[in-house]
């Protein structure tokens, strides 16, 4: 069967069209925060950064606090997904591989749980750590956000722990492996590309949180990087080379994360010929 | 289940279609080994979804506000906050402004990300790769980062929506404040919320579609069935259970869109732009009505409920089918 001239070029034309709208404003951004302050102030828009400068992350990197905003977020983030891989490999081991009385009530409590209307609760999770004395700490944070990425955590690995065949962990038994040893030695390996696809999520959620601290931690020192970002033009007014700077190294890290780890784990997944 | 397999995030789920695991005759040896596996995960679930649940429910039957919270008084007033937010026309007005935003959002993500599903399973494999790239880029974009980028774009000075604007003879936008009217300002937001929207439910969808088998357009083909005949027939059916799925979530998702509806303009102007999580944070934290705040909070849950119960029956029904 074959198409008219036009039938073969109009899906080419509108996805270039696509992708040019799609990838517009992360070009923009990295864009504007390379470009000198006179390029970004013009009345014509300067389309590249034909004479590129790091002078606006500079500005960024000196912000106050900067530094303090990257280690918070970071120690939240990697301290939230890590329990939270840990917690979920045992739970989602359970699911996958046991039987039990209450299974499909456990299933439905962490479906429901992943739905969970966090941005509604902040008035109720502002209340209870207020009473612990624990505004401006880094510690309800990180555990807020490891239950908060812990059920699609569970519900993912679930998946994976499923796919990886039973008779390997059974001749491993044979073999005389306890059930731990067999787990660790052969389902653990097995599971390194859904571990990174799950913990990428985490990743991405408590990297980007932004309702919870913004009513637990009003002090400085306990804010996190997405605090930082949205006041970062309202304290430094309009400078858009500055604020674009900022948003890119908030940005940077996930992007890469997301186009090095998504091919990884979809190729990890696609390998493993996962039944569904 | 391979389009849950290929996303990588939270919202991405689309877990209807997949079946669950089956184990098959377990020895049943050691009788509490599941439920010790189970129980840290059971058990910080509920001390900090659990807890925060009950709170809040508690909250919302007193009368809270600055004076109490310093006192750290407890005052129950029953349901007299129920009773006033629901003789409030003001909330009456935003739950009806939340809805038409949600729908609005969703009507357009879901249909621009079917549309560009559909067109990647139509591209060459290199044309493919480029538009997903896109894709994967838009999607990635974290939310406030995304947030503030548009604040740029949308900027009154400088701004190169404006820009453009001017340029294509609409010379009135040359300066224009987005921010400043109601509507202008949902526009900037729904343009932000559908860009990154749109990746999610394209590439589930278009993941949806590589496991139609070619035969059955051959098939139809030869059965006369035209472009259209052959979707309706061939393709519908089987996209139909992830066009469910990523609607229902979309659905949650835009419904709580609370971080780009504050950060784009906190709700302003005049409190016009404020959605139902943003409204409720508003008058619990910023009005210090903690004990209204929290009444609203819970009413948004109810109605988060009423418009996925549809979906959420179908998904709950599947998990007890399993046997």
């Amino acid at each position: 069967m074959k198409r008219s001239l036009f039938g073969r070029l109009w899906p080419n034309a509108t996805a270039l069209a696509l992708t040019a709208g799609l990838l517009f404003p992360v070009y923009w951004m990295f864009s504007t925060a390379l470009k000198p302050t006179g390029d970004i102030i013009s009345e014509d828009p300067v389309w590249f950064p034909l004479s590129p400068t790091l002078e606006h992350f500079r500005t960024a990197v000196s912000a106050p606090n900067f530094w303090r905003y990257v280690g918070n977020s970071v120690t939240v983030t990697v301290l939230a997904v890590g329990m939270s891989l840990v917690i979920a490999l045992l739970a989602s081991f359970a699911i996958a591989r046991m039987r039990f009385k209450g299974r499909r009530g456990v299933i439905v409590t962490f479906m429901v749980a992943q739905m969970a209307p966090w941005e509604v609760m902040v008035i109720a999770i502002y209340m209870i750590v207020r009473d612990g004395d624990m505004l401006n700490s880094l510690l309800p944070l990180t555990f807020f956000y490891m239950v908060m990425v812990l059920p699609f955590t569970i519900l993912t690995l679930r998946g994976y722990i499923a796919a990886v065949p039973k008779e390997l962990e059974e001749s491993a038994m044979v073999d005389g492996c306890s059930r731990p040893q067999a787990f660790l030695r052969i389902i653990l390996p097995l599971l390194a590309p859904g571990l990174m696809a799950t913990s990428l999520f985490g990743f991405i959620t408590a990297w980007n949180e932004f309702p919870l601290v913004l009513i637990l931690n009003k002090q400085a020192e306990a804010q996190t990087l997405p605090l930082w970002l949205s006041g970062f033009q309202t304290n430094f007014g309009d400078d858009w080379g500055a604020t674009m700077a900022a948003a890119s190294l908030f940005a940077l890290p996930i992007l890469i994360l997301f186009l090095f780890l998504q091919r990884k784990a979809v190729g990890g997944l696609t390998s493993g010929a996962v039944k569904g | 289940m391979s389009a849950s397999t290929t996303d990588v995030r939270p919202r991405k789920a689309v877990r209807p279609v997949k079946e669950a695991p089956r184990p098959a005759k377990e020895v049943r040896r050691r009788a509490y080994g599941p439920y010790l596996l189970l129980l840290p995960a059971l058990a910080v679930t509920a001390v900090f979804l659990g807890w925060p649940m009950v709170t809040n429910g508690l909250l919302s039957l007193q009368n809270l506000n600055m004076g109490q919270l310093i006192r750290h008084a407890t005052e129950w007033n029953g349901l007299d906050n129920y009773g006033e937010i629901l003789g409030n026309e003001e909330f009456w007005r935003v739950s009806l402004r939340s809805l038409l935003f949600t729908a609005a959002n969703v009507v357009l993500t879901m249909g621009i990300g079917t549309l560009i599903g559909l067109l990647l399973a139509r591209l060459g494999p290199r044309m493919r790769l480029t538009l997903l790239f896109g894709l994967v880029l838009a999607w990635a974009m974290p939310v406030i980062a995304a947030t503030t980028v548009y604040q740029w774009l949308f900027a009154q000075r400088f701004g190169v929506v404006n820009w453009v604007l001017d340029r294509l003879g609409w010379h009135g936008m040359a300066d224009f404040n987005w921010t400043g009217g109601q509507f202008s300002t949902f526009f900037v937001i729904t343009v932000l919320v559908v860009w990154q929207s749109v990746p999610f439910v394209a590439i589930n969808l278009y993941a949806a579609t590589t496991t139609i088998p070619r035969e059955l357009y051959e098939a139809a083909a030869l059965d006369g069935a035209g472009l259209w005949r052959s979707f309706t027939s061939v393709t519908l059916p089987f996209i139909r259970p992830f066009l469910y799925a990523t609607t229902f979530l979309e659905v949650i998702w835009i419904f709580k869109a609370f971080a780009q509806v504050f950060a784009i303009n906190e709700g302003g102007p005049e409190r016009l732009t404020e959605i139902l999580p943003v409204y409720a944070f508003i008058e619990g934290m910023g009005n210090q009505h903690y004990g209204m705040g929290a009444a609203i909070s819970l009413l948004t849950i109810l109605i988060l409920l009423a418009l996925t119960s549809y979906y959420l029956r179908i998904v709950l029904r599947q998990e007890e089918d399993e046997r």
